[in-house]
This record gives C-alpha cells, sequence and structure tokens, in this order.
C-alpha cells in the first residue's frame, strides 16, 4: 500500500453528518496515481517510491522524461512526487494507486501551494496589531511600528518581520479527517480547508 | 462547479415542495432528547432562502408569546423530517426583512390565488 496520494483540490462544500451536524469538506481528486519509479538504498542512496499523477502534454515532456514513462508504461504525467514506502510491500513500476488507499475516519496531513496575496503589509503577513486607529492618529493605522533601536545598533536586525509578498509558499495543514472516500471515482472528502487554488496539486499523506 | 455538486448529490432531498418567501410552512423537526428522537412542529412564515444546492438555507419567522422567533433551517438537513406548505402568500420582495419591523395586523400577507 501507499503512505500518501497526488491529488487535485477541486473546492469545497458541506456534508451532513451525524444528528444533521454540518461538516464543511474539501472535495479532492485523489489518483489514479502510477509508481513512476521505485528507489532502492543500493542504486539511489535512498528507498522511496516516486508517483505520478495527472496528465503531462506529450509535446512538454522531454526524451529522459520520455523513457522513464515508457517503462512505466504509462502516459507522460504532470506531477511527479516521491513517498516513503511501506516496508515488506513489493512495489512495482507501472503500479496504480487510487483513493481507496485511504478509509473513513483516516487523519491525514495535506500539503499544497498556498493562495498568492501579492505584496502584504504587516498586519496580514505577520499578524501585527496596526497603530491606533483614533485619538488624533493619521496614516499609522496599519503601520509596523518601530523596527529597532537607534545607534546602537544602527541597523535593522536580520529577519525583522515587515511588509513583502505573502502566499506562493509550501503550506502543510495536519491532522485532517477523511470524511469520505470514493474508491470508483478516485474521490476524497477531506474535513476543512486544505491549502491553494481550486484545480491546484495537493499531495495527502497518511 | 459540477465535481462539487456530484460529491453531495446524494444528499440532497428530492422530494421538496416548491415554496418561496412569504409562504406559511409547518416543519417536522427531529428532536433528539435523552437518546430518544421525536417529531416537533415549527410553523411560520418564510421570510427568505439562500444559497444553492446543499448549502440552501430558509428562514422562517414566527410569532410566539408575543416575542419574534426566527429560525435559519438548512433545507436539505436530516434533521428537517418534512416541510409542508400550508398557504401560498402573495408578495413582491425576495426577503421580507420588513416584517420585523411590523406587528399585529400588519405582518398579514395576502394569500395568492
Amino acid at each position: 500500500m501507499m503512505r500518501g496520494l497526488i491529488g487535485k483540490k477541486i473546492g469545497m462544500t458541506q456534508v451532513f453528518g451525524d444528528r444533521g451536524i454540518m461538516i464543511p469538506v474539501t472535495v479532492v481528486d485523489a489518483g489514479p496515481c502510477v509508481v513512476t519509479q521505485v528507489k532502492i538504498e543500493s542504486i539511489d542512496g535512498y528507498s522511496a517510491v516516486q508517483l505520478g499523477f495527472g496528465e503531462r502534454k506529450e509535446k512538454h515532456t522531454n526524451k529522459p522524461m520520455k523513457g522513464m514513462f515508457n517503462k512505466a508504461n504509462t502516459t507522460p504525467k504532470r506531477i511527479l512526487s516521491e513517498f516513503a514506502p511501506i516496508q515488506g510491500f513489493d512495489y512495482k513500476v507501472g503500479q496504480e494507486f487510487g483513493a481507496s488507499i485511504f478509509k473513513e475516519g483516516d487523519i491525514v496531513n495535506v500539503t499544497g501551494t498556498s493562495k498568492g496575496k501579492g505584496f502584504a503589509g504587516v498586519m496580514k503577513r505577520h499578524g501585527f496589531a496596526g497603530g491606533p486607529k483614533s485619538h488624533g492618529q493619521r496614516e499609522y493605522d496599519r503601520s509596523p511600528g518601530s523596527i529597532g533601536q537607534g545607534s546602537d545598533p544602527s541597523r535593522v536586525y536580520k529577519g525583522m518581520r515587515m511588509a513583502g509578498h505573502m502566499g506562493v509558499e509550501k503550506v502543510t495543514v495536519k491532522n485532517l479527517e477523511i470524511i469520505r472516500v470514493d474508491g470508483e471515482k478516485n474521490q476524497l472528502l477531506i474535513k476543512g480547508a486544505v491549502p491553494g487554488v481550486q484545480n491546484s496539486f495537493i499531495l495527502i499523506k497518511k | 462547479m459540477n465535481k462539487l455538486n456530484e460529491a453531495v448529490q446524494e444528499q440532497l432531498k428530492t422530494d421538496l415542495p416548491v415554496f418561496n418567501s412569504g409562504d406559511t410552512v409547518e416543519l417536522d423537526v427531529r428532536v433528539v432528547e435523552g437518546g430518544k428522537e421525536r417529531i416537533q412542529k415549527y410553523q411560520g412564515v418564510v421570510i427568505g432562502r439562500k444559497g444553492g444546492g446543499i448549502e440552501e438555507t430558509m428562514t422562517v419567522r414566527k410569532i410566539s408569546n408575543g416575542v419574534g422567533v426566527e429560525r435559519i433551517f438548512p433545507i436539505h438537513s436530516p434533521m428537517l423530517a418534512n416541510i409542508n406548505v400550508i398557504r401560498r402568500g402573495k408578495v413582491r420582495r425576495a426577503k421580507l426583512n420588513y416584517l420585523r419591523k411590523l406587528s399585529g395586523k400588519a405582518t398579514r400577507i395576502a394569500e395568492k390565488r
């Protein structure tokens, strides 16, 4: 079996649980993922299972990649990702894994690329409180305030939290519950939100 | 969007009556008390419907002991056993929030013929 899958975020909706409780869920298309390569200690220096997911156009696939996909007897895949293997399981190149590796009630971690927020100020980016909004104040209501001391040290320390680009970074949300598994459609309903825009690729790990 | 709707298709009610704002409805609400389930009736005027698909809700207003009570029900909730339309009202708004400011005779809604 696999420890995780590559999936595609479809969007959020809600389902009714026990006693009519509303559960917010993210619909994820997970799989079918194809094993494109099995890395082993003696050759690669570590062991891993590489999965491929999503369609990639033939013309966007270079020759070495094509060779790899041919070996796995599959079409070119858009996303490749490595997962730690489960000891004792015999992985074969070309093998397929679907959403049914998960079951309802499983707890998973989901990794994705967060939505881009552009150039964001310190209140949005770092959760600063901003300045006073009244009592004769002007121009300081979203400012960071002091960024350091005076003539000693005469400089701003490295890593000072300031305004700048926010989002489009790797984000992992831990301990999300799997509400429903549809093995036929390779679809998962995961409780709560997962990072990223709709139709973006995510990693789901047990 | 389609894939989202498909994912929750099985939880959608297919036997919903047609009703709109201004209609008087009687709802059978499932109430669980001490492990036992019973049906509680709730009757009032629908003053608005909101959202679509499985997320659709309705606001039902009634006057209980002289106090205005509004409850918001998810239309597709399994806790809503039955929706019974008692009276069709003739109104010119989708949201009847103006009813909150009115009392007594002024809150009457003409019946649709």
